[in-house]
């Protein structure tokens, strides 16, 4: 049962945004759960966040940033082309809760992840402060967005194009330093920025979740191949996750187990901006 | 043809083996092992079973296939009689033919099996199958026309696409029922399309015995993970289905809970073979990686062991070892496939026990440590429990380690059905009819009794269709 590209649009260089018809899901889904997608009956499966819905339409939307095959074969899709195969929502929601005030930290593509958060979040009360990294103001997306599902949104750049230079973690230190209140933190991005997110909140003692972006194959539970330690437990990402006590996880681990294909995905020429920093 | 030799002419033919790739061949390709009787030779070897008037044999089989019955029918060469006979009972033959570990179920029960060699019940039931699909195939005339059920007949949801959920929705499309069945990948079939490799049961085989299937008016919704998608309560209520059938399998590798088991290199035995099977790692345009290693060790020794001991060395590696625990007496692998895997060159490492992954400063798998057992006194289920001598470690290197230690049950619908009665290992409780704790709801397969076979899982799946249609009756 293929599934309809209702809408695309580029948000910035290989970044892609798809509506897809999927109205099952669109209606099932909450903040933080994911899918897995295969473009054509040759490709592999990937896990993608479902970074919106529209109910009334039966539409979720997708947010890819194009690093390997799979990627770019699902941006080389257009309006009115179908998906082969698309399965969900899976994993568990996000725990959406009044909390007080949440930091909703994305860096690279994870800002599309946290976009649904961070929407959740202050349709649950919150007061939502986002804050965002990207490497360069070209690379950072969904800013309009963000802003309007965040009560407070703050942009960092690495080379200092666009607003803040630094990381997100240097925010969040002089946030936490100003003594501004957080009662709970939720941070999707690339690994060390993670990991960076991580020691800065458990030193300060609030309460985060990340969500991990392992290697998935079958995203139901049955092959294993995207356990985590938590805690010095094994964990399944797709069926125990995608989200985990950040300050228990194993990111070292993680980090070394997503370069498993790398030699062999990039024999193909590709372009690894995931594996960079923020 | 008549079928009228006496029972000494008989019991003169000696039993037939199935001629088969060769060994050196065969290792580096992925096509079928055996290549299956001639007419002239099923037919030699259906002349050897003494149509016994109470056939032991029948008993041994899960789902009591007729056997003297449709061997019978081959003796004579009315082979399309042969075939309607199967289906009776069973709606996959091609694929029991093949996979049934018949030398514990019907063969081993043959009145024949104790005074020589058991008749080749398998390979026959595998021999009709086949030869049924391949007329099928050729005439193109033939065109297999869809039949729906009366659209107002009452619907029925089953959940998973493996044996026991195909062969419930057979018979409950026999019984006039709309099936619908949900699987959660992208292809029907459950283990027999990811896990059991393509040299031993090809997948087109599988794909043709389900379309004969959907061709009788099941509907088929892939990608469809129950309990996220719909909740088995969503599909009793808003979805109007009057009863549910839960035949998931008992999908959720174990591991070995040692040192250095997340190191690249270490796969569960369901991912390796996943990734090589459903994924097609094998074939050069598919774009699913998996590591071909040089030196694989495979931990346990069942049927799964042997299917990725014997994948990995037709993906390329030099080395494979099985690694197992106890002696060879006590492997629960088919004793075919151990032969089969021994022949193409996998070593049998027996009496080891794993300790720790080593890997590199990067993360790599580089070699497993390991110990020797010798086997002690008989434990609970029989069988003389391995104990470690002391002094006895050594090291191995390997860059690839598949554990195939067996599985535990699938959290899904364990997570979204709290009303649902499970045991104390997450395995639903469900009676010998298939009868849940859950109004309206049935199980079957290796999802209640944990892995076991294809034929059982399909045993379970007809149990339940029956009890199914009791139930929805008694509704009316
Ligand atoms: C729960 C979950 C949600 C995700 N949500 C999104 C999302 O909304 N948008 C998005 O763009 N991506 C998301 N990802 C990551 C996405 O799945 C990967 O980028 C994708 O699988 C890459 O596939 P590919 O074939 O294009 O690249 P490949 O050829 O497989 O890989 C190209 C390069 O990327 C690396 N890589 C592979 N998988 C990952 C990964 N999961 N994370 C980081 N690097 C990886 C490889 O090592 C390689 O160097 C998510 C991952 C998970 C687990
Ligand atoms: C490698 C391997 C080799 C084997 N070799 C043999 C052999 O030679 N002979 C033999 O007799 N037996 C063999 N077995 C065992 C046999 O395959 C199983 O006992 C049998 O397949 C069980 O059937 P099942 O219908 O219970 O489940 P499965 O075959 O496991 O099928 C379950 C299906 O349900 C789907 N599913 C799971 N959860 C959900 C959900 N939430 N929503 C929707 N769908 C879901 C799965 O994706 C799967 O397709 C082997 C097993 C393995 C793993
Ligand atoms: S289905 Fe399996 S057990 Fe039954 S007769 Fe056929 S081969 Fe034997
Ligand atoms: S027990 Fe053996 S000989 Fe007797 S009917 Fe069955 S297959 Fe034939
Ligand atoms: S992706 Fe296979 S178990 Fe999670």
């Amino acid at each position: 049962m293929p599934y309809k590209i209702l809408e695309k649009k580029t948000l910035a260089d290989n970044v892609v945004s798809l509506w897809v018809e999927a109205p099952q899901i669109a209606k099932k889904r909450e903040a933080g759960q994911f899918i897995i997608l295969r473009p054509n009956d040759k490709s592999e499966r990937i896990p993608l966040t479902i970074a919106g819905v529209k109910k009334e339409v039966g539409a979720i939307r997708l947010i890819a940033q194009v690093v390997g095959d799979t990627t770019r074969e699902l941006a080389a899709l257009n309006e009115g082309d179908f998906i082969r195969d698309l399965a969900g929502p899976l994993g568990h929601p996000t725990p959406i809760k009044n909390y007080g005030t949440v930091a909703c930290i994305g860096g690279g593509i994870g800002v599309a992840p946290m976009l649904p958060i961070a929407a959740a979040m202050k349709e649950a009360g919150n007061h939502v402060v986002t804050i965002v990294g990207a490497r360069t103001k070209e690379l950072l997306i969904l800013e309009d967005e963000l802003r309007e599902a965040s009560s407070e949104f703050i942009i960092t750049t690495d080379d200092g194009s666009y607003g803040e230079k630094g990381f997100v973690t240097d925010v969040l230190k002089k946030r936490i330093a100003n003594s501004a209140k957080i009662d709970f933190a939720a941070a999707i991005g690339p690994v060390p920025m993670m990991k960076a997110v991580a020691a800065v909140t458990k030193e300060a003692g609030i309460p985060t979740v990340a969500s991990l972006n392992t290697i998935m194959i079958d995203g139901t539970g049955m092959c294993g191949g995207c356990r985590v330690t938590i805690g010095g437990e094994v964990k399944y990402t797709c069926v125990d996750g995608p989200e985990f006590d950040a300050h228990k996880v194993d990111f070292d681990e993680l980090q070394n187990r997503l370069g498993t294909y790398r030699e062999q995905e990039n024999k193909e020429e590709h372009n690894c901006k995931l594996e960079g920093k923020v | 043809m008549k079928n009228d030799l006496t029972a000494k002419e008989r019991m003169a033919i000696p039993r037939h083996d199935m001629p088969e790739q060769s060994p050196e061949i065969r290792k580096n390709n992925f096509e079928e092992v055996p290549l299956g009787y001639s007419e002239e030779t099923a037919i030699k070897e259906a002349q050897r079973c003494l149509q016994c008037k109470k056939p032991k044999c029948v008993q041994g089989c899960p789902v009591n296939v007729y056997i003297p019955e449709f061997i019978n029918k081959v003796a004579e060469g009315d082979f399309d009689a042969a075939q309607e006979i199967l289906l009776d009972t069973n709606s996959l033959p091609a694929i029991c033919g093949r996979v049934c570990p018949q030398e514990t179920q019907c063969e081993e029960l043959c009145i024949l099996a104790n005074k020589g060699e058991a008749v080749a019940v398998g390979r026959l039931e595998r021999f009709v199958a086949d030869t049924a699909r391949l007329k099928a195939e050729t005439s193109a005339s033939q065109k297999t026309e869809i039949t729906k059920p009366d659209p107002s007949a009452r619907k029925i949801a089953i959940v998973g696409s493996g044996p026991s959920g195909l062969s419930c929705a057979a018979d409950l499309l026999q019984a006039g029922y709309n099936v619908t069945l949900f699987e959660a990948l992208h292809e029907a079939g459950g283990v027999l399309v990811y896990g059991i490799p393509e040299f031993r049961l090809p997948k087109s085989i599988v794909k043709s015995e389900i379309d004969a299937l959907l061709a009788k008016g099941a509907d088929m919704i892939t990608n469809a993970v129950i309990g996220r998608l719909y909740t088995i309560d969503d599909l009793l209520g808003e979805e109007g289905f009057s009863a549910v059938f839960i035949g998931t399998g008992a999908g959720t590798p174990k591991f070995l809970n040692i040192p250095g088991e997340n190191l690249i290199g270490v796969y569960s035995s369901n991912e390796f073979l996943t990734r090589v099977n459903l994924m097609k790692a094998y074939k050069s345009d598919a774009r699913t990686p998996v590591i071909r290693g040089n030196h694989v060790a495979v931990f346990g020794a069942g049927n799964t062991a042997m299917d990725s001991a014997r994948t990995a060395l037709r993906i390329g590696a030099d080395n494979v070892y099985i690694m197992y625990r106890r002696s060879r007496t006590e492997m629960p692998a088919r004793i075919e496939e151990i032969h089969h895997a021994e022949q193409e060159g996998v070593k049998l490492d027996l009496l080891v026990n794993p300790l720790e992954f080593k890997g590199d400063d990067k993360g790599w798998l580089t070699s497993v440590i390991c110990q020797r057992m010798e086997l002690g006194e008989p434990d609970d289920s029989g069988r003389r429990r391995p104990i470690p001598i002391k002094g006895s470690e050594f090291e191995t290197q390997i860059d690839v380690a598949v554990i195939a230690v067996g599985t535990s049950s699938n959290p899904l619908i364990r997570q979204t059905t709290p009303d649902l009665p499970m045991n104390k290992w997450g395995y639903i409780e469900a009676d010998d009819d298939g009868i849940t704790g859950k109004k309206g709801v049935f199980a079957g397969g290796d999802i209640v009794t944990g892995a076991a076979t294809v034929i059982e899982a399909m045993g379970a799946g007809k149990q339940a269709a029956a009890a199914i249609i009791e139930y929805v009756r008694e509704k009316n």
